[in-house]
Order: C-alpha cells, then structure tokens, then sequence
C-alpha cells in the first residue's frame, strides 16, 4: 500500500494505492499521520481510485484521518471510491459523517 | 458436479495471508460464475473473518487458521473460517455493529461487514478453545448478457 500527497490550494489529496486490509493499515496509518503533521492541510481528500480492495480496516484509517483533520477544524472527504470499497463504506454508514464520490 | 466440491486450507495466523485467503476463497468461488459485485462481498466476508482471527483469536501467539470453502446444492458457497484461539465471550455483544476490543485501530464493522454481504453468518465459539465462523451465499443464475 503506498500513499501519494498533493497541494490543491488549502486542500491535500492523497492518494492511496494498493489493497487496504488489516495488514497494510498500521504502516498506512503511521505514513498518513506523518504527511499530515508536516503538511498541517486545512482540508483533506482521501483518493481511494487506486484502491482494488478494502475491508473495515480501511474504515478504521479513515476514521482516524477524520479525527485528525477534524481536531484541527479541517473537512475530510472521500472521492473515486471503486465499486468495492464502496460496498464497504455503504454498509459501514459512514457516509452520514463524511461525503463520498464514487469513481466514475 | 461442482456440488460438493471443497477446499481446504490452514495458514499460520500472519496478517501478510489475509490477501491470500480472501483470493483462494473468490478463486474457488469463481467456478460458480459469481458477478463482481458477489466476488467482492465473498473477498470481504473471508477478510473479516480471517482478521477477525488473526487479531482476536491469537492476539499474543501465531495460530493456525482453518478454511473451508464447499459448494452447497443451489449454488451456495459455504465459506468457514476456524480458529483454535482465544474464543468470544460474549458473541452477541461481538456482532454489536461498533463493538471492539481492538482500541481505534479496528473499527468494530467486522460482522456488521460480513452479515450484510453474506445470506447467513453463524458463529460459534467457546471461550479458550476457539471460534468458528461459518457465513453462505447464494451466487444468483445469471441472465444473458450480466
């Protein structure tokens, strides 16, 4: 799994690729809280067009990446979620607390 | 005659066999001509029970995982994901959607997860000696041009 950072004016996209299972998500999680640190983003979108695959896992680190972004007074969004990982976060209810697009 | 067919598997308790599990389980499942849709439920139902495993089941030890996929009559796979671990003591309050012992790193959707993707989860453990999780779903007949 690995993670790509961009600048998008106040926002920082990251893009995620690779398989997010419970395997990938501790290393994950230490990469993203270290980008986020340094970068002090106001917002933050979550990329997840790279992601193949995702379990509750994935909803664990985007939990986390929404307390951190949030404590700072910051949005978290997620866009291009594949048809699996939107299965995932369907049924997860996640959606009531953060905005989801789906990959087109 | 894919009814009754089966396989087996046993995998040391390391979270690196996850992605191993979860495709040998589509792989098998595959010969019933599943959608994608149903394939990804499948992949992700068998990552939830073998996470499950991994991190509750054995927390401080490598067990080993058991796996049984067969094919039912009415094309029903029957996935079964066994462990020789730990055990639930309360298995209820475990398919609690939300509920986890597993701090912020797990997000307590395990069941809720493979309920909702599955037709039938059933769990069965006892506290010391283990827990198995044994979760059907029908692959539908597809029509022409699916």
């Amino acid at each position: 799994m690995t993670v790509q950072a961009k600048r998008e004016g106040p926002a920082l996209r990251l893009m995620l690729r690779g398989e997010l299972d419970h395997s990938a998500a501790q290393g994950l999680w230490h990469r993203i809280e270290d980008i986020i640190s340094y970068e002090s983003p106001r917002d933050c979108c979550l990329d997840l067009s790279k992601v193949s695959f995702m379990d509750s896992s994935g909803i664990a680190i985007i939990l986390k990446t929404y307390r951190m972004v949030n404590s700072a007074g910051g949005r978290l969004w997620i866009e291009n979620a594949a048809q699996q990982p939107l299965r995932v976060l369907d049924a997860s209810g996640i959606d009531r607390i953060i905005k989801i697009t789906a990959l087109n | 005659m894919k009814e009754g067919n089966y396989i087996k598997l046993e995998l040391p308790s390391l979270a690196v066999n996850e992605g191993f599990a979860r495709s040998a389980a589509a792989a098998f499942c595959s010969q019933l001509d599943p959608t994608l849709t149903e394939l990804g439920d499948i992949k992700t139902a068998v990552s939830e029970a073998v996470t499950n495993a991994i991190v509750h089941a054995y927390p401080d030890s490598i067990g080993t995982i058991y796996i049984r996929c067969r094919i039912l009559a009415g094309d029903i796979i029957e996935i079964a994901v066994k462990d020789k671990g730990r055990g639930i003591e309360d298995i209820e309050k475990a398919r609690e959607p939300l509920f986890t012992t597993g701090g912020d790193d797990r997000s307590g959707m395990g069941f809720t997860i493979m309920e909702t993707f599955m037709d039938s989860v059933k769990v069965r453990s006892r506290p010391g000696s283990g827990t198995t999780v044994t979760m059907r779903r029908r692959i539908e007949k597809r029509r022409k041009g699916q």
